[in-house]
């Protein structure tokens, strides 16, 4: 699958002019409030029209303005899941499941009810009306119907933003399940930290109505010069690394990678799991010598990449491990006592209590039998 | 007068009633469709004239009955301009006819039944239509399927305002087409009737009581349904 973006469209001193293209898996597109995310799906889904632009899914041209091409929104088969449910209030859940479906040809209808009944388990809401089921709940059933509509891809337009913390961690490992077990392609629009780090496959960060950088969340979120539109007040770099062994005296769990090992307090997750995590620039100590006596646990050596000063007092500093990226931040003062500079081998310490877990994620399953993760 | 009198219905009184009902439900079920979709075009139409159609359907709520009858008498009489062309051409004609009392009626009745309608379709949530139209449905299904359930309380109060307007037109009917009995003499017409003729006040006593038991059946009717369907659209 393939999704290819290329628009333009002036909404009075804001310009959009975004292009880039979208593999399988999850694609987050990320950046500020403003920067244009929500104007480039609905132009995707056609809810929107640009100046000029072009929107290819599979090789077939949705939208060509140089050819007068548009094909309109309820023929284009892209699902959309918005950031209210939208469910049809005069409808049961069963039948706002199966709206979608009723206009799919019968040799397109690709998911099963059943199983995506399973997948998001709402199987006992089904004859419920939509009234009377609680956020989560609503945004699952608005996820199973845009599924149903066996769409070639899924746009997800911040489908978290409007819930609370426990409604967010109930609904993610289905999104989770989504990217991993469903075909179709999804391109998810956020600006939340944890949440792209936990979900996206690729990432396309837009800022001011422009694609800024295209990568790996690791890549993207070890940019130094990317560091103001991804997280101005929450830098941190991110690690894959896989449950090397659980600790039931301690209560921690030691993650393992080619950088090195992380203790962090014990989470549910089998061992062998692959995860995802994300570490805030300042949770980052830096040592040039290894402390021997500190409450830290957790030692990781590397290289200076990069050092940039930012406004104020401090600066941020990219370490590089073994094929990997940290970064930390510290002040300016102490950039010029310690001489920290590219190149120099230093210590990067950090506290196991300080791992962001919200953003703590597997991101594919080494053993079958544990398919989600409680925190 | 007895009491026991009250309730002797006379034939022409009987007749009266049935007329009523008969002409201000063609009023209703005939007009309902053009309602929807004059409600429609006013709430969401983006053209030009949209101003004037606004003014001339709810005109009739406004000018006195007396004229709008004047105005249907002139343009639709057998020598109006419109009367004559459907007179030639179909052989129809609503001159003196009880389709003409519920011509009259559907006239007067409109602004009711389009404000009602717009005001629910005003109210609907748009971003339901995207949402059913991504999931592939054509605007003609969004419609159908989403947009009509959801003003259906509105097209329900609509009718049964338009019904019990219709019931109780009498200026536009009298001047349109007349008082006669058993074509076009409905009860506001006999009650009316009755008033003049001496020894009339039984009549005009029991009209009035069915004009009162039939606009409240309708009343609690539409109550009882708008309040189930109201149910359903708000997701119960």
């Amino acid at each position: 699958m393939n999704l290819e973006v290329d628009v333009y469209r002036r909404l009075g001193a804001f310009t959009l002019e975004a292009r880039f293209s979208a593999g399988a898996g999850l694609t987050a597109l990320f950046g500020p409030s403003g920067a244009g995310k929500s104007s480039v799906v609905n132009i995707i889904a056609g809810l929107l029209r640009p100046e000029r632009g072009r929107v290819v899914v599979d090789g077939r041209v949705l939208l060509d303005t140089a050819q007068g091409i548009f094909v309109p929104k309820y023929r284009r088969r892209i699902g959309y899941i918005f950031q209210e449910p939208r469910l049809f209030p005069h409808l049961t859940v069963r039948q706002n499941l199966l709206y979608g479906r009723w206009f799919t040809p019968d040799s397109e209808r690709r998911e099963r009810l059943d199983e995506i009944i399973e997948l998001l388990g709402i199987g006992s809401l089904l004859s419920r009306g939509p009234a009377l089921l609680s956020g989560g709940e609503k945004q699952r059933v608005a996820i199973g119907r845009a599924l149903l509509a066996s769409p070639h891809l899924l746009l997800m337009d911040e489908p978290l933003a409007a819930l609370d913390e426990a409604r967010k961690s109930e609904i993610l490992p289905y999104i989770e399940r989504m990217r991993d077990e469903s075909r179709v392609p999804i391109v998810y629009v956020s600006h939340s930290v944890p949440e792209v780090t936990r979900l996206a496959t690729t990432m396309v960060l837009l800022a001011e109505g422009r694609v800024a950088a295209t990568g790996t969340v690791s890549e993207i979120m070890g940019r130094l010069d990317l560091g103001p539109i991804t997280s101005r007040y929450e830098a941190g770099a991110v690690l894959e690394m896989r449950v090397a062994s659980h600790d039931d005296v301690y209560d921690l769990t030691t993650l393992r990678s080619q950088v090195g090992e992380l203790r962090i307090p014990r989470i549910d997750a089998g061992v062998g799991t692959s995860l995802r995590i994300r570490i805030r620039s300042r949770d980052v100590v830096l040592a040039l010598k290894p402390p021997d006596s500190v409450s830290a646990l957790n030692l990781l050596s590397g290289r200076i990449a990069e050092v940039r000063r930012l406004d104020g007092p401090v600066a941020d500093v990219r370490v590089e491990l073994d094929g990997e990226v940290l970064l930390a931040r510290v002040t300016r003062f102490t950039i010029d006592r310690l001489g920290l500079v590219p190149g120099r081998p230093v210590f990067a310490i950090i506290k196991a209590v300080a791992i962001d877990r919200r953003s703590l994620s597997q991101v594919r399953s080494m053993s079958d039998d544990i398919d989600e993760i409680t925190l | 007068m007895s009491w026991s009198s009250l309730f002797e219905f006379s034939q022409a009184e009987w007749i009266a009633i049935r007329l009523s009902l008969k002409v201000a439900i063609w009023a209703v079920g005939t007009s309902l469709p053009l309602g929807v979709l004059v409600a429609l075009v006013l709430a969401r139409g983006r053209f030009w004239g949209r101003e004037l159609l606004d003014v001339c359907v709810h005109l009739p709520l406004i000018l006195p009955p007396v004229v709008t009858g004047y105005v249907l008498l002139v343009l639709l009489g057998k020598n109006g301009p419109l009367g004559r062309l459907l007179w030639n051409t179909l052989g129809f004609t609503f001159a003196f006819r009880w389709t003409g009392a519920a011509l009259a009626s559907a006239v007067v009745a409109f602004p009711l039944m389009v404000r009602a309608i717009r005001l629910s379709i005003e109210a609907v949530d748009r971003r339901l239509e995207d949402a059913a139209g991504t999931l592939g449905a054509s605007p003609l299904w969004v419609f159908v399927t989403v947009t009509l359930p959801l003003i259906l309380p509105g097209i329900l109060a609509g009718a049964i305002l338009a019904f019990a307007r219709g019931l109780g037109e009498f200026g536009a009917t009298i001047t349109f087409v007349s008082n006669i009995p058993g074509e076009t003499q409905t009860l506001p017409t006999a009650i009316y009737t009755f008033t003049q003729s001496p020894g009339g006040d039984a009549g005009a006593l029991r009209l009035t009581l069915v004009s009162i038991l039939i606009s409240s059946v309708a009343l609690f009717l539409s109550e009882f349904v708008a309040r189930r369907v109201a149910r359903r659209v708000v997701g119960l």
